[in-house]
């Protein structure tokens, strides 16, 4: 059987590939690593959650804001995207969401991040190792970065 | 090793041995009783599935609804097989004390100690206030995880009819109390799961014809524990009007909320006929032609 989904970017690829070599349990622990390197969002964004948007599809409360670099001489597509995301040490599974997402899409361009296929979540292997009710809230968080960075590119 | 924690605010309760206190846990692990062969198990059940690995009562072992206690096709519990799958390697006996704590007011340890009453294990109880007693009263916590010695727990039969309702069973049931756990939110039909969660799960909102609205939250303090027996008689039998011999159906979207409300019906005020009706409002909000009430 081929496999005919789209394709992840590296970055987003090469954690999806980690995190299917290792078994079940090794899977909570490395999404435990990804939790526990989410970086906290810097002081001019801290205790400001009006600059940033709530992810209802979380069961916990979870903010994130996409920002773009200015434009160089290119298309809109090649702004470089900064992703910055809030959640609860109380919520270590969304917390380590918001860590592959950040290390998967933090830096790419905005056209590489509209290209991120919307079933990603689905491909680290994580339905068995967490349920595939919780991955909703990772469905919610990339659905709301890519819908900031298309309007703030204005890719619309 | 069975000793009641002889609390006075416990012992009014109806079954005073379902329910254990911070202090009367930190003291059986003072004493060496926790984790120990032939001792009390303690397991925590989160709804975060990684809550547990980011630091937990010493001695603790990690028990998921989902992922240990759901069968993994079919939408139903895991088997007599499975389950003794689970309880064995974590070094349960069938007379082996467990006691089960978790986040969110122990919504999910009452669900776990539900799914071990299915199986008629005996020695259950609840950590009173659960994850959050533990942690607002600055006891240790620690990422140690235990590695029991695997122990033979039986192949027990699951008996779900006396406190497990299928949609049959509601639909049968109709005319007699049915107590709805979820926000009133969701019991009007305006939202299809609590609020701040994402709306999933259900083509109708509603409730069953004839359930009472009494959210589950009514039955805890601010901190999570439980409400004394004589607030919670005030409630569920003052203002409701239920007896202890009344036949009883509780739900909520998916059956862990209701699982905290059965704990309180059966074993804080010793209701004999209570059954949580686990399919909830996913089943019943989906299901074609069952009657709805806005």
């Amino acid at each position: 059987m081929t496999d005919e989904r789209a394709p992840l970017p590296p970055a987003l690829a090469e954690i999806a590939e980690d995190f299917s070599s290792v078994s079940q349990s090794d899977r909570l622990q490395l999404l435990l690593e990804f939790s526990d390197g989410l970086p906290p969002l810097p002081e001019r964004l801290a205790g400001e959650p009006d600059k940033l948007e709530r992810v209802d599809e979380c069961q916990s409360p979870v903010y994130l804001v996409v920002e773009l670099d200015d434009e160089v001489d290119g298309a809109a597509g090649d702004r470089t995207v900064h992703l910055h995301v809030q959640a609860p040490a109380e919520a270590p599974t969304t917390r380590g969401f918001a860590g592959i997402l950040h290390e998967g899409l933090d830096g790419l361009s905005a056209a590489e991040v509209l290209a991120v296929p919307d079933d990603a979540p689905y491909r680290f292997g994580l339905a068995e190792a967490v349920s595939p009710l919780r991955l909703r809230g990772m469905v919610g968080m990339l659905g709301r970065i890519k819908r900031q960075v298309r309007l703030k590119a204005g890719l619309l | 090793m069975s000793t009641a924690a002889s609390d006075p605010k416990i012992d009014e309760y109806a079954h005073p041995d379902r329910l254990v206190t911070t202090a009367w846990l930190a003291e059986r692990i003072e004493a060496g009783e926790v984790g120990t062969p032939g001792g009390i198990v303690l397991l925590e059940s989160d709804e975060d599935v990684l809550l547990y690995d980011t630091g937990h009562i010493p001695g603790a072992q990690k028990i998921d609804w989902h992922t240990d206690l759901n069968d993994p096709v079919t939408r139903d519990y895991v088997d007599g097989e499975a389950f003794a799958r689970v309880l064995g390697s974590r070094g349960i006996r069938r007379d082996t004390t467990v006691v089960i704590y978790g986040d969110k007011s122990n919504w999910w340890a009452a669900y776990a100690l539900w799914v071990f009453s299915l199986f008629g294990h005996e020695d259950v109880r609840l950590l009173d206030g659960g994850r959050a007693t533990w942690v607002a009263e600055d006891r240790e916590l620690t990422r140690d995880v235990p590695t029991p010695d695997a122990v033979d727990y039986p192949v027990v039969e699951r008996d779900d009819a006396p406190i497990r309702a299928y949609q049959d069973d509601v639909l049968a049931h109709l005319g007699k109390p049915l107590v709805d756990v979820r926000s009133p939110g969701e019991y009007s039909g305006e939202l299809l799961h609590m609020p701040d969660y994402p709306q999933e799960g259900a083509m109708r909102g509603g409730h069953i014809p004839g359930a009472k609205s009494v959210p589950w939250a009514k039955a805890a303090n601010e901190d999570g524990t439980f409400r004394s027996r004589a607030e919670l008689e005030a409630l569920y039998q003052g203002e409701q009007g239920l007896t202890p011999s009344d036949e009883v159906v509780a739900y909520c979207r998916i059956g862990e909320r209701s699982s905290h409300t059965w704990f309180v019906l059966t074993h804080l005020l010793g209701f004999e006929h209570v059954r949580n009706y686990d399919g909830s409002w996913t089943e019943w909000g989906n299901s074609v032609r069952v009657p709805i009430e806005k």
